[in-house]
C-alpha cells in the first residue's frame, strides 16, 4: 500500500506514532489524521455501498473541509472521527472499519 | 457591553469583519466557528507548529490574510469565541451548537451568518475513486498541511481557483499532469469588460496562466470530460477528455476537481431565509436586501449568501453586521455604509464576469452516462436518479431524493444536489427552476446521537 499524499514542505516536525488497523505508522505532529493516514497508505475506509454495481470501493476523503463526511474513521473505542479535521495524536488507535459493537453511535 | 444578543456564525473574512463591527458598537457577540483557528477556508491557517509565513501561504493575498488574522486576535478579549463548534440547527430563535459531545441552544436577537462556501463539483464518471478530491480540498492539503493530494495531479474544472491551485502546486514542487478547463477560452475574452472591474485580479489570473505554461504544464480549455479512470482498490489512474475533436488521456494518481464554489446556505435555510432561483449561476440563493437582511433577525454576509469572493466577503460581512446593529436601534456610520455598498457593487460586476468566463457546465452534467455515479456518498447512479423521474414520476428534487436517495447521504446533497437538479430537469425536459430546491434539514452535518445537552 503506497502513500497517496506527498509531503512537499513543513517536514521538519517531531514524529508521532499511531496504529491504523493494528499496524504501527509514523506521522508528524500537526498532521490531520487524514494526512497521517494517507502519507502511510492510500485509503481511509471502504464504502458501505461497495456491494452495489458499479462498486465504488475504497475511499480517501474528498473535500478536506468537513463538508462531505467521506473521511470517517473510528477509534478502537468506537468513536467516529472526521479524519480531515481531527489532529493526529501520538498513541491513537485507528480503525478503517466501523467497530460493529458501536453501531448505535451512527448519526 | 449591551444587552443585545448577537451571534455570528463563521470566522472567515466575513465573520471577522462582522464581529469587528459589532464590537465597535459596544456589544460582545458570540462568534461560533467550526474550525480550530479563525480565517475561514480562504485564509485558513496551518496548525501552530507550522513554519511558513503569510507570504508563502497566501501569496498575493498575504496582507489581507494577515490583517484578518491579526484583527481577529485583537477582538478575542471582546467576544465570546467558540471555535471547533458546529451549528447544526436554527429553530425558534435559538442556534443549536455542538462542541465536544455536548450541545447547547443559544438564544439571539440578531443572527449574522457568514457560513462561507464549498466546492461546486460536477459528477464525472469515475469521480468516486480514491484520489479524486475537490479543488478546494486540494488547495487545503497544500496550504494547511504542506501536502499534495497525489504524486501526479490532474486539475479538472473551471474558474480562477483551478489555475491558482494548480500554480500553487507547481510552485511547491508538486507534479501537475494537466489543467483541464471545461470552459472555452473565447468566453474569457467575451467576459473581459466585466472582469476589468477588478484589474488587479484579472492581471493575477493572466500571470498564473503564464506560470503554468512556463512550467510546461499542459493547459487545455474547452474540454469535455469523459471519464476519471481508476480502480476500486487503488484509486485514480488518469483522466480522459475530448478536446478539439480528439480523445486525450492524462495519467495521474490524483484529480482536483471544481467549478467555482457555492454558498453553504444550510443555516440560512433553517433560519427561514427566502430562496430565489438565480439564472446566471443556475442555483437557488438566499435572498437579502443590499445590506444583507434576510428577515427574521437573520443577516447574511460573505460567500455564504452569494459568492463574490474573499475580498467582497470582508465588505458584505461588515454590511450585514451594520444592518443588524441598525435594526437593534444602534447608530451606524452612514458614510461607511455607502462606501461598502459601492465596493460590493464592484465585486458583483466582477463575479458576473467570472460566471460568464467560467460557466458551470450544465449540459455536460445533464448528459452524464447512466452508469456514472451522481451521489458519491451512497453510490447512486444517474440511471437510478433518472428512473425516479421516468418510472416513479418524481416531478421535483425533493421527491426524486426520496425515491433515489440522491441528496440523502452523509454530505446531505452538498456535492450532488446541484447536479441532481440538472439531471432531473433534463429527464423531464423542463427548466432547472421547475425542479425546485432541496430543502435543508437539521442536523446540517451528522452529529452523534450521544450528544448531551448542557444548557438544561
Amino acid at each position: 500500500m503506497s502513500a497517496r499524499f506527498r509531503r512537499l514542505v513543513e517536514t521538519d516536525r517531531p514524529q508521532v506514532s499511531l496504529t491504523v488497523d493494528g499496524v504501527s505508522v509514523t506521522a508528524l505532529a500537526g498532521d490531520t489524521l487524514m494526512v497521517a493516514m494517507l502519507t502511510n497508505g492510500d485509503a481511509l475506509r471502504s464504502s458501505e455501498f461497495s456491494d452495489l454495481e458499479p462498486t465504488d470501493g475504497r475511499r480517501a476523503g474528498f473535500c478536506l473541509m468537513g463538508a462531505c463526511q467521506d473521511c470517517w474513521v473510528w477509534t478502537a473505542q468506537g468513536e467516529r472521527l472526521r479524519a480531515c479535521s481531527t489532529p493526529v495524536q501520538g498513541g491513537m488507535e485507528i480503525s478503517t472499519h466501523q467497530p460493529e459493537a458501536t453501531w448505535a453511535t451512527i448519526a | 457591553m449591551g444587552d443585545h444578543r448577537v451571534i455570528i456564525v463563521g470566522a472567515g473574512p466575513a465573520g471577522v469583519r462582522a464581529a469587528q463591527a459589532v464590537v465597535r458598537a459596544g456589544l460582545r457577540p458570540i462568534v461560533i466557528d467550526e474550525a480550530a483557528r479563525a480565517g475561514g477556508q480562504i485564509y485558513r491557517r496551518p496548525p501552530e507548529n507550522f513554519q511558513r509565513d503569510h507570504e508563502a501561504l497566501y501569496g498575493t493575498e498575504a496582507a489581507r490574510a494577515r490583517a484578518i488574522h491579526e484583527d481577529f486576535a485583537a477582538l478575542l478579549p471582546h467576544i465570546d469565541y467558540r471555535p471547533e463548534t458546529l451549528v447544526w440547527n436554527v429553530a425558534e430563535g435559538h442556534v443549536w451548537a455542538a462542541h465536544e459531545g455536548e450541545t447547547q441552544a443559544i438564544p439571539y436577537d440578531a443572527l449574522i451568518v457568514c457560513s462561507g462556501a464549498s466546492d461546486r463539483v460536477a459528477p464525472i464518471k469515475g469521480w468516486q475513486a480514491a484520489g479524486c478530491y475537490s479543488l478546494g480540498g486540494a488547495q487545503i492539503a497544500l496550504k494547511a498541511q504542506g501536502c499534495a493530494i497525489g504524486h501526479r495531479v490532474i486539475f479538472l474544472g473551471s474558474g480562477p481557483l483551478l489555475y491558482l491551485a494548480a500554480a500553487q502546486y507547481v510552485k511547491a514542487g508538486a507534479e501537475v499532469a494537466a489543467v483541464l478547463d471545461t470552459s472555452p477560452f473565447w468566453l474569457r475574452v467575451k467576459a473581459a469588460p466585466k472582469l476589468a472591474a477588478m484589474p488587479g485580479l484579472l492581471w493575477q489570473g493572466m500571470k498564473l496562466l503564464g506560470d503554468l505554461k512556463r512550467a510546461g504544464v499542459p493547459v487545455l480549455t474547452g474540454v469535455t470530460p469523459v471519464e476519471i479512470e481508476g480502480d476500486t482498490q487503488s484509486g485514480v489512474s488518469g483522466v480522459t477528455v475530448r478536446h478539439k475533436g480528439a480523445v486525450k488521456h492524462f495519467a495521474g494518481d490524483a484529480v482536483a476537481m471544481g467549478w467555482h464554489v457555492k454558498p453553504e446556505a444550510q443555516i440560512a435555510d433553517l433560519a427561514r431565509a427566502t430562496f430565489a432561483f438565480d439564472p446566471a449561476t443556475r442555483q437557488w440563493l438566499p435572498q437579502t436586501d443590499a445590506d444583507g437582511r434576510a428577515g427574521n433577525a437573520l443577516y447574511l454576509g460573505g460567500d455564504g449568501a452569494r459568492v463574490l469572493g474573499a475580498r467582497s466577503a470582508e465588505v458584505t460581512g461588515e454590511l450585514a453586521a451594520m444592518a443588524a446593529l441598525a435594526d437593534l436601534g444602534l447608530t451606524v456610520d452612514a458614510d461607511r455604509r455607502r462606501w461598502l455598498l459601492a465596493e460590493k457593487a464592484n465585486y458583483a460586476t466582477f463575479a458576473k464576469g467570472l460566471a460568464q468566463a467560467f460557466p458551470w457546465p450544465h449540459e455536460l452534467v445533464a448528459a452524464i452516462p447512466d452508469e456514472a455515479i451522481v451521489c458519491r456518498c451512497e453510490a447512486v447512479t444517474a440511471a437510478n436518479l433518472r428512473a425516479s423521474v421516468n418510472t416513479a414520476h418524481a416531478q421535483e428534487a425533493n421527491r426524486a431524493k426520496a425515491f433515489s436517495r440522491v441528496g440523502m447521504g452523509r454530505c446531505q446533497g452538498r456535492y450532488c444536489g446541484h447536479a441532481s437538479a440538472e439531471i432531473i430537469a433534463a429527464a423531464r425536459s423542463v427548466s432547472l427552476e421547475k425542479t425546485g430546491r432541496l430543502r435543508g434539514q437539521a442536523p446540517i452535518k451528522p452529529i452523534p446521537v450521544s450528544l448531551k445537552r448542557n444548557d438544561l
